[in-house]
């Protein structure tokens, strides 16, 4: 604890804290649209597009200025996604082969550039590669006032225009049939994953960056039943997973801040999609065998049911061996779980044959109900 | 600001023409095209459907029956034509048009509820800024009511069936109190009880003077529902009253080979197993 607290009063901490809880507002507002609308894809494209803008802006400043690296990347990353538009649209392209190309064309041009200017042995340069990864103990205070004024502008157009983003994102052929202008809603929707970005470039760089859009969107909306919901919750597990990344890094040496703040991201997901109540694989699982099992029970009953009828013999005793193959499957652990319920029993019959049983008077009642509640196909 | 909103009305309609054309009409279209892809989907449509009638457009697979819905409401851009509303342009009529679209336009996963969806009928008529409040809460209650879903206003929309999920889109199109209603295919795969809340709530919209245009795909029914009829097969083959264009010979030129079977299901016995069914269009 007094560690903690000790790390806390740390200047380059408190800045990394600060530029985490940043980022995870931002993140978590925007990356909920952009998952939603299915251009997840696309967040990795902006993403890796930021680069090459990282270098114009610094080739711009000359110095490492947070103000022109932000508005290059911004600018690249805007310019992507209207080529990926343009290419889809104009040509038989399709998306996915769209955003491969321009991902691999931005991010080999912004390695290009970054290699250029390293080779110019301009002692300003100072580590522009950490902007791929990102460096999270380089944050400057001047640079948390650039994202937070970012972050605040983008919080303030969800809310502004919240109604709008929703109905386009949910429904956009009604919205447009309202009189919403659509294209430029989903246009603003897309510049906002780069803005996203741009907020990230310090903290997990340009590689790494979409999961932190991604993620914390997936996370929450395991959860939630509405999209206020899943946006605060998605703010909130990008907040807890750029701390607990950024933490871990200043406090254990040369640990890369990114990736551990997209580790922590994704073992939020991880857990969200395994123990989420309704949405989770596990409870899933949990409805799929019980159904199953209610079913197999079910169909034992009413078919020892109906043989007993056939045979007009209410002790009629059926063999496991014929129950297995007149049901296709094996009926050992159906009738186990009968017997349990005292719904069936084992009788004695001819020996050196398989195990026989009848149903109890309590199985035939059931037996009985359950025809009663089935539908004539299904009888 | 009343007279600013006049003035850019006027602007939207002088567009195309000046003052109003065709007023006494609810839907006015002339020489309608539409081609996708250099080729026509709706040729050279004039269509006119007056107040106060439930109308059913009715054709073929591929007759552009949705697209005509699209091209009228300014969702699909035509090549040719133009379309009035209550005499003016779609554009400026808008708050006087409801649209129920097809159920399947929309992921019904959205993390949201019965309640939320239907007062997004409302968004078009709140200013750019506000957020919709107690007074849109109260108006979807009612229109919850209406198409008597009101105890599942909480309901996340992934759990509904596909009936309640058409009733949604119909309780929200009710909250947009318009005058002239859209609906495409309301009644395609849906059970019983819906089809008759959806049926007698727009037999309940005409008799209050709103005027109903369904795309409609169950021939069996085109004359117990409707009072108008236009057929459609990428041309209009004919429209009015239902009583004078529900005849063997339209059908025939706008269902074509088909017919056979048609016309023994349409004008002799009941629906039978392989009625035919239309889902796209």
């Amino acid at each position: 604890m007094t560690g903690l607290v000790e790390l806390l009063s740390d200047y380059t901490v408190q800045n990394v804290a600060m530029g985490a809880v940043l980022l995870g507002i931002a993140s978590g507002v925007l990356g909920c649209f952009a998952v939603l609308r299915q251009q997840s894809l696309l967040g990795d494209t902006l993403a890796h597009a930021a680069l090459p803008g990282v270098c114009i802006g610094f080739l711009i400043a000359g110095t490492r200025d947070m103000g022109w690296i932000m508005a290059g990347a911004l600018g690249t990353s805007i310019l992507a996604a209207l080529f990926v538009l343009a290419l889809t649209r104009r040509t038989r392209i399709k998306t996915d082969a769209g955003l491969g190309s321009a991902l691999g064309l931005t991010f080999a041009a912004g390695v290009v550039l970054l290699t250029y200017i390293q080779g110019q042995s301009n002692a300003s340069q100072g580590g522009l590669d950490t902007f791929l990864f990102g460096q999270a103990a380089a944050t400057l205070r001047s640079d948390l006032w650039l994202m937070g004024g970012v972050t605040i502008a983008a919080v303030a157009l969800v809310l502004g225009c919240w109604k709008q983003f929703k109905l386009v994102t949910f429904d956009p052929e009604f919205a447009r049939a309202v009189g919403l202008p659509v294209a430029l809603l989903e246009t603003v929707l897309t510049a906002m994953i780069a803005l996203a970005v741009v907020i990230g470039l310090q903290m997990v760089g340009v590689v790494l960056m979409t999961s932190m859009v991604i993620a914390p969107a997936v996370a929450a909306r395991q959860w939630v039943k509405r999209l206020e919901h899943m946006v605060l919750l998605a703010v909130g597990v990008g907040i807890v997973s750029g701390l607990v990344g950024a933490l871990i890094s200043a406090s254990v040496q040369n640990l890369a801040t990114g990736p551990l703040v997209v580790l922590a991201a994704t073992a939020i997901v991880a857990v969200s999609i395994l123990l989420a109540p309704g949405r989770g694989v596990l409870w899933e699982q949990i409805r799929h065998w019980r159904d199953r099992r209610t079913i197999g029970q079910r169909q034992m009953l009413t078919t020892l049911y109906k043989l007993a009828a056939h045979h007009r013999d209410p002790d009629y005793p059926a063999e496991t061996g014929m129950l297995d193959s007149f049901h296709g499957t094996r009926t050992q652990r159906a009738l186990r779980q009968l017997q349990r319920r005292g719904l069936v029993e084992p009788v004695a019959h001819m020996p050196g044959e398989g195990r026989h049983w009848v149903l109890t008077e309590a199985g035939r009642r059931e037996a009985e109900r359950v025809l009663k509640t089935m539908t004539p196909e299904m009888a | 600001m009343a007279l600013f909103s006049t003035l850019r009305k006027r602007a939207a309609d002088s567009a195309s023409y000046h003052g109003l054309h065709e007023p006494d009409l609810a839907l006015h279209v002339e020489d309608l095209t539409v081609a996708y892809e250099g080729k026509p989907v709706l040729w050279d449509i004039d269509l006119n459907v007056p107040p106060g009638v439930m109308a059913a457009i009715i054709g073929p697979n591929g007759a552009g029956k949705s697209t005509l819905l699209k091209a009228v409401l300014g969702l699909a851009r035509p090549t040719a034509g133009h379309v009035c509303i209550h005499g003016r342009s779609p554009r400026a009529q808008r708050r006087r048009i409801g649209y129920v679209p097809q159920r399947s336009s929309v992921d019904w996963d959205f993390p949201t509820t019965v309640l939320d969806v239907v007062m997004m009928g409302r968004y078009g008529h709140l200013g750019w800024l506000r957020w919709p409040g107690a007074r849109e809460r109260e108006r979807a209650r009612r229109a919850l009511e209406t198409v008597q879903m009101e105890h599942l206003a909480g309901r996340q929309i992934s759990q509904l069936s596909g009936g309640q999920q058409q009733r949604v889109f119909l309780a929200r199109a009710l909250i947009q109190e318009a005058d002239v209603y859209f609906l495409d295919e309301p009644m395609a795969g849906v059970d019983a009880t819906t089809e008759r809340v959806i049926v007698g709530l727009l037999k309940e919209l005409r008799d209050a003077g709103k005027t109903v245009i369904v795309v409609h795909h169950d021939l069996q029914t085109v004359r117990d529902y409707f009072d108008w009829l236009a057929i459609l097969n990428v041309r209009v083959v004919a429209q009015g009253r239902v009583a004078d264009v529900y005849t063997g010979e339209h059908l025939k030129r706008a269902y074509g080979g088909r017919i056979a079977l048609l016309e023994r299901e349409a004008f002799e016995g009941p629906r039978g197993p392989d009625a035919p069914q239309e889902n796209d269009a």
